[in-house]
């Protein structure tokens, strides 16, 4: 599975932006965006969910622009998590999930699509919860009930928007871990979008930095998570500690604003 | 937490256990509304001015289908008249000999006219609340009902013109195509609003609410503007009754409610799927745009029909939908037809009543879905704050 993403553009209106992003990537490979608010991280997520249509440049899966792909099949290729997320009430756990399943269910429910949906709440460890209304769940976990749903759609390619953002630190890891697995036993490949650059420099292989739409850097996260380049694009300055742990950023000081 | 679906949380139970009691308890609720509309069908074809017993009342139908079959089929099949005939069975004539008139020729379009409009007003809620993702509208909260009603007022006020001689359309046609022109451009207008940034969910309430002041304006205007003659029936539009039903209104109704009831039905999954967002939906392979477009027009075009002969009936395409959801869930394969068949008991009792509790005198039914649906409306909003529920 390779993902190729080719000076792709995006305008809204006349403001643009996405410019001429371009990287690639392959199977069981993790992409971090990382960016400040603003950035470009959701659009560019959206962009290759086929939420949104790029104003230029290409975005091909094995090959293939997604373009040319017709919608039913990207469904099954592609599993996106939004930032914001909705559900209405009187809906189930299990029921949000088996959305995933979407395209695979022409009207009746078939003893496998329910299995998948089973699966996918257990490696979340949330199949105690299948029967529960999603207004009865705390924020975090709504949040691990629509990554089931996207685990569900057993995509090539899975696309989180800041999957972590309503989760408390433990959730955070676990999620992590889970997501680290999963690229791994399924052959997947992931583009998460994160504010935690410890979590990127932990968990992806590589690192797309996003600053006013452009790339300001590509590469392997300790190449690229330099105190520099945090500098350049967050305006702080941060320091890298390492301990048998691992290496971790520390942001320290808001760069002063002239 | 919802109320009569019980949540499940024990650690044992399957995602299969739960899909199939699930389903079992939908399939259950879809019978017994079936059953309470069809019981309620018959007790009510008896009561009135006159009462007629339930044997009467059902051999009076039986008798009259089979002799209208018969008709029909030596008018159109002899062939299988003759097999018909040949039959050994009849259905004897009820004991009361009035009561085939009046069941058949006066109280049955009635009750199926209830029937049609509750279906039709409760499926277009169900999918308009699916549609905008928003549990508070429904035809008549999003100014849909008055639109219609005045667009059938109007029809009524102008008369049939060229236009009805020239694309050979029925009077009745004249009207369901003005009620639905009118309702579709009510809708056009939510639509538009619903797209506008910084819309929410109250502000398209309100929006609807002052559409549907302005329809329920021209309709005043008609009424004051007209003649003796066309009075009263505008004032069936203003206060919502069944005194329009016929059996040349039913039988045009009925083709015209099934079909958007199968093409609503249809686009049950993917109104599942636009639950989570527009954006999951779109990943999800949905053209949004397209379904909410198509849905919106197939729903306004159901309700405009039958509103266009009973006039504005309100709130019952906002309690079929919540009742129902509050039992069985938010799955649109069950949940549409479940809502049209509440919608449907909801309308039918209502006109029961309305017909009956100062007999004589009848009141309309309009009114006393006013008075029930707008505790109902209370009700919701005062249990939905701060619930998401709006």
């Amino acid at each position: 599975m390779e993902i190729s993403i080719e000076n792709v553009c995006k305008d809204y209106g006349e403001r643009r932006v996405l410019d001429t992003i371009s990287f690639s990537f392959g199977k069981s490979e993790i992409v971090a965006l990382v960016g400040p608010n603003g950035s470009g991280k959701s659009t560019l997520i959206k962009t290759l969910a086929g939420v949104h249509k790029q104003t230029s440049g290409s975005i091909s899966i094995d090959g293939t622009d997604i373009r040319k792909i017709d919608p039913i099949e990207l469904a099954r290729c592609v599993g996106y998590v939004p930032q914001h997320f909705t559900y209405t009430l009187y809906s189930t756990v299990f029921e949000t999930v088996l959305l995933g399943r979407r395209q695979h269910i022409r009207w009746s429910v078939s003893d496998e699509e329910l299995s998948r949906v089973q699966h996918s709440l257990d490696v979340l460890e949330m199949g105690q919860m299948a029967g529960s209304y999603m207004d009865q769940l705390s924020g975090g976990e709504r949040q691990k009930v629509f990554i089931a749903r996207a685990l569900a759609q057993d995509p090539k390619l899975f696309l989180f928007d800041e999957p972590t953002s309503a989760l408390d630190i433990r959730y955070q890891i676990e999620v992590m871990e889970t997501m680290r697995e999963i690229t791994w036993e399924r052959g997947a490949g992931m583009i998460i979008a994160v504010h935690d650059l410890n979590l990127a420099y932990r968990y992806a292989d590589t690192v797309v930095v996003l600053h006013g739409g452009k790339m300001a850097g590509y590469g392997k996260p300790q190449e690229v998570l330099t105190p520099t380049c945090i500098n350049k694009v967050y305006g702080v300055e941060s320091f890298i500690v390492e301990n048998e742990f691992g290496k971790f950023i520390v942001p320290f000081r808001a760069k002063a604003v002239i | 937490m919802p109320d009569s679906a019980s949540p499940v949380s024990a650690s044992d139970v399957s995602v299969h256990t739960l899909y199939k009691d699930g389903s079992a308890r939908r399939i259950a609720l879809i019978t017994g509304l079936s059953l309470l509309v069809i019981a309620t069908a018959v007790l009510s074809a008896g009561i009135g001015t006159v009462s007629i017993t339930p044997q009467d009342t059902i051999l009076a139908i039986g008798h009259s289908s089979a002799v209208t079959l018969q008709d029909f089929l030596h008018a159109y099949l002899p062939p299988i008249a003759a097999w018909y005939d040949a039959i050994p069975f009849t259905i004897p004539t009820p004991t009361n000999p009035q009561a085939e008139l009046i069941v058949v020729g006066f109280r049955l379009p009635r009750i199926f006219l209830a029937i049609l409009t509750g279906i039709s007003l409760a499926v277009a809620g169900t999918v308009m609340q699916g549609l905008l993702r928003n549990p508070l509208v429904s035809p008549f909260t999003l100014g849909l009902s008055s639109a219609a009603s005045f667009g059938a007022a109007l029809a009524i006020v102008l008369g049939p013109g060229i236009l009805v001689s020239y694309f050979l359309l029925s009077y009745d046609m004249w009207i369901v195509v003005f009620s639905f022109l009118f309702g579709w451009l009510s809708m056009i207008l939510v639509y538009w609003i619903s797209r506008s940034r910084g819309t929410t969910q109250s502000t398209l309430i309100l929006a609807g609410v002052v559409i549907g002041y302005l329809f329920t304006a021209g309709v005043m205007a008609l009424k004051y503007t007209t003649n003796n003659e066309k009075l009263r029936e505008l004032m069936v539009w203003l206060m919502g009754g069944m005194w329009g039903a016929s059996w040349n209104a039913v039988l045009l109704l009925i083709p015209l409610v099934i079909i958007c009831f199968f093409l609503l039905e249809r686009k049950a999954w993917d109104l599942n799927a636009l639950s989570a967002g527009d954006d999951v939906a779109k990943n999800l392979g949905i053209n949004v745009e397209r379904l909410r477009l198509s849905g919106l027009m197939v729903s306004t075009f159901a309700a405009s029909c039958c509103l266009a002969f009973t006039g504005i009936i309100g709130f019952v395409g906002l309690m079929g939908p919540h009742i129902c959801r509050m039992i069985i869930g938010s799955d649109h394969r069950y949940l549409i037809p479940c809502a049209g068949l509440m919608g449907a008991a909801i309308l039918l009792l209502s006109d029961t009543v309305a017909r009956t509790i100062m007999s004589p005198v009848e009141i309309p039914v309009g009114i006393i879905m006013y008075a029930i649906g707008g505790i109902f409306f209370l009700f919701m909003i005062m249990r939905g704050k701060g619930r998401g529920l709006y």
